[in-house]
């Protein structure tokens, strides 16, 4: 696969990202259970695992948005350096290079789709108040500079003819496209995808297939992805993690993680012959659109 | 959640399911009922409040007398004919003006596509336009009568000047707050405070000129010192903490008597100028003050709009519509909030300097609560978020009840201004002239996806 001679990646190996023992709980509730995780510069590694099992508070706990109680959560960019993402600002961690989606679209839909993209890129700039109300000659440069980086990441990402669209009158499968292309244009080295083939339909998925593998061949940014569709799963996927009730129960190739057993059992409950045959198909993507398709409901 | 679409049918019909049926809406239950409600009982509470005082002898005189004199039947009459021309008639005016547009986008001709054309293409057309405006807008106070010069610096200048100021406050950062006038007053205090007007001596006495910048610098330590704790809660919690601020200002005036004048207050010198060679001095005469607002207030118009369609102004947006995402999205919530703030005080500084030099007094009653509501009450009325609008919205808010002055009694004069805001909520809540942005926020939060008011919304949804 592609991921192998990724560019920038290979220049400084070891991981990009260590997570050891994190565990987050709401009063009584731990929705992540001593999670550990390492994930290797360049690679595609995907988080499954039912509806409710803490994916999504994973990623809410790498980007600030949650402050786990315990653990560590490690990010080492490839310039060099280490960092503590717990506890963070959120604001913070996107600067340090990690970007995500949203499983719950969250766009800013009153802008154009340009502007929802140049808002990523302008924050990675510096003019300030004051040169941009007297219209200096470098606060116009660098309004000329995000117009033309955002142009580029729409047409990265395929939206090269909806730039003046109101984000929210673009189609399902165009929001998800255009968070991802928010999250690239401020050049991230770790990408974070929840769910984004959630509600699209089988052309937007393989587009969507097809982006992903772009994303971490061309900008060798390493992908963490959350998604349902075993399909999509199984054909990009470095490796594949699997979450249940805040734990994590198997980790692997995805060829490994099929026929584990304790995966088997987390998606049915129980173990018996002909039921397990039913998820193996499942999880290799052949029978059914995969499990939980109707974890896409919108806040 | 998606919005269920509400059916609008007349009960249903025989081959409705039962869900269907249970979910549709019945005829009384349609909002236009809920909005007739209010309209009446606004209706009430104004022939109530401009009908006949009441005595102390017969304490229910003037229930009586106003609920059977035909002043209520007026007022009852007055919001029935609201409500019916607005659900009733407006609606096939709406459908023709949605005609007019629809042609006027695909390019066909109509009267309003091609004014529009010709706006859009031509630049002359709008360097023309806008040169007839300035040049309106510099004579006006020349063609109108000595009470109305005053009206137009004292209260529409200066207003304006605020209005522009909490526009970017609530506007575009989206940010409710309660005591802009708390930043007026500073404004005043120090132009005060710097000309030696006070009974406490200034190190050096400046000019009101040179005031200005000194007090947009303290307006901008005001406002950071207040805002850098703050603005990290929610909007509501966010409107109580300006709203306290002002009060601790505005008694701070009223009781540090030996220091502030307290109600009985101080005289200001007024503007002047002295280049040597020329020299001026702004005096009774409202007409020069008017002319010095409008430079100052054409110069900050001109820098914001520059600000609301820069990175700044997208990045207010930002956060204004999902505070969460813009933060992942690495966008600094807190500074850029902090930066609103800190330029509607200093705005709000600048227009007190230029009150008290045009007065030549101030005390402490001309800061109290009532003048930072009516500002908010200009922003939300002309549209949130366009400077066109609040600038109407301020002007004609604060024309009417001048003009009203001889037809009504002095003190009904507010309860016509709230009837007014009151039926404006109800049918147009986006304001007089919205800005694009606001109002496709208020179309997505009726329809359900996201919130649009300035009340901390994305903070209570998962992530
Ligand atoms: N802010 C919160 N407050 C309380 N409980 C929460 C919160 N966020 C998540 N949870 C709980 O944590 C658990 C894990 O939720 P999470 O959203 O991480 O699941 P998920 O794996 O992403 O599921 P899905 O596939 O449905 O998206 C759930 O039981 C959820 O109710
Ligand atoms: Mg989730």
């Amino acid at each position: 696969m592609t991921t192998e001679m990724a560019g920038r990646a290979v220049a400084v190996d070891g991981h990009v990202l260590e997570v050891s023992g994190v565990t987050l709980r709401f009063g009584g509730l731990t929705s992540l259970d001593r999670v550990d995780l390492r994930m290797r510069r360049g690679e595609v590694l995907a988080v499954i695992g039912p509806n409710g099992a803490g994916k999504t508070s994973l990623f809410n706990s790498l980007t600030g948005a949650y402050v786990p109680q315990e653990g560590r959560i490690r990010f080492r960019p490839g310039r060099g350096g280490e960092h503590e993402l717990r506890g963070r600002k959120p604001f913070r961690v996107s600067r340090l290079g990690l970007a995500r989606t949203f499983q719950n679209i969250r766009l800013f839909g009153a802008l154009t789709a340009l502007e929802n993209v140049k808002i990523a890129v302008e924050t990675r700039q510096k003019t300030d108040p004051v040169s941009i109300m007297l219209g200096l000659p470098h606060a116009r440069r660098a309004e000329r500079e995000s117009d033309r980086r955002a142009h580029e990441v729409m047409r990265f990402v395929g939206l090269g003819h909806r730039l003046n669209e109101l984000a929210s009158s673009l189609s399902y499968g165009e929001q998800r496209r255009l968070e991802i292309a928010r999250a690239l244009a401020t050049e991230p080295e770790l990408l974070l995808l929840d769910e984004p083939a959630a509600g699209t339909n089988p052309t937007e998925k393989r587009d969507l297939e097809e982006l992903i593998r772009r994303i971490n061949a061309e900008l060798s940014v390493s992908v963490l992805l959350i998604e349902h569709d075993m399909r999509l799963v199984m054909s990009v996927a470095d490796r594949v993690m699997v979450l249940n009730f805040g734990r994590k129960i198997a980790e692997g190739t995805p060829g490994e993680v099929q026929r584990d057993p304790a995966v088997i059992e987390a998606y049915l409950g129980s173990s018996s012959a002909e039921d397990t045959a039913v998820v193996t198909g499942m999880l290799s993507g052949r029978g059914g659109a995969g499990a939980g398709d109707e974890g896409e409901e919108r806040a | 959640m998606k919005a269920t679409t509400v059916s609008r049918g007349k009960g249903g019909g025989p081959d409705m399911s039962a869900a269907a049926r249970l979910r549709a809406t019945r005829w009384y239950q349609q909002p236009r009922w809920r909005r007739l409600a209010a309209l009446l009982g606004t209706a009430l509470l104004g022939a109530q409040v401009t009908g006949r005082e009441g005595s102390s002898s017969d304490i229910f005189l003037a229930l009586k007398e106003n609920t059977t004199g035909t002043g209520m039947w007026i007022w009852l009459g007055g919001a029935l004919l609201v409500w019916v021309l607005r659900e009733f008639v407006s609606e096939q005016l709406a459908a023709g003006w949605a005609g007019v547009r629809e042609g006027a986008r695909a390019g066909a001709s109509g009267p309003l596509g091609r004014g529009r054309e010709l706006w859009r293409s031509l630049p002359w057309v709008r360097v023309a336009a806008l040169t007839a405006l300035a040049v309106f807008l510099v004579l006006l106070p020349l063609l109108v009568t000595r009470h109305w010069q005053q009206v137009l610096v004292d209260q529409i200048g200066i207003y304006v000047l605020l209005v522009i100021g909490l526009n970017v406050v609530v506007g575009w950062a989206g940010m409710l707050d309660l005591g802009f006038i708390a930043f007026f007053a500073i404004g005043a205090y120090s132009a005060a405070y710097w000309t030696g007007s006070l009974p406490v001596e200034p190190p050096v006495v400046l000019n009101n000129f040179l005031v200005i910048p000194v007090a947009v610098v303290t307006c901008l330590v005001a406002g950071v010192l207040l805002g850098a704790p703050t603005l990290r809660l929610r909007g509501d919690y966010l409107a109580i903490v300006t709203l306290g601020f002002h009060e601790m200002v505005y008694l701070a005036a009223r009781n540090w008597r030996d220091t502030t004048g307290g109600t009985s207050g101080a005289s200001v010198d007024r503007f002047e100028i002295d280049l040597g060679f020329w020299s001026y001095r702004w005096g009774l005469d409202p007409v020069p003050y008017y002319w010095l607002l409008l430079v100052v207030i054409a110069l900050l118009i001109f820098l914001f709009l520059r600000l609301e369609h820069s990175r700044v102004g997208r990045a207010w947006t930002a956060i204004r519509e999902d505070e969460v995402a813009a933060a992942a999205t690495g966008v600094d919530t807190v500074r850029f909030k902090l930066l609103a703030f800190a330029i509607g005080a200093s705005t709000s500084g600048v227009a007190g300097v230029i009150y008290a030099s045009k007065l030549g007094f101030i005390n402490s009653e001309l800061f109290v609560l009532l003048f930072s509501i009516l500002v908010l009450s200009y922003v939300i009325f002309g549209g949130m978020g366009s400077i066109p609008g609040v600038l109407l919205g301020a002007a004609i808010l604060i024309w009417l009840p001048e003009a009203m002055r001889d037809q009504v009694p002095a003190q009904d004069r507010f309860m016509y201004l709230g009837a007014l805001l009151v039926v404006m909520m109800i049918y147009r809540p986006q304001g007089l002239l919205p800005s694009r942005r606001r109002r496709r926020e208020l179309e997505m939060a009726e329809e359900g996806a996201g919130g649009a008011d300035s009340l901390g919304t994305s903070e209570g949804r998962r992530v």
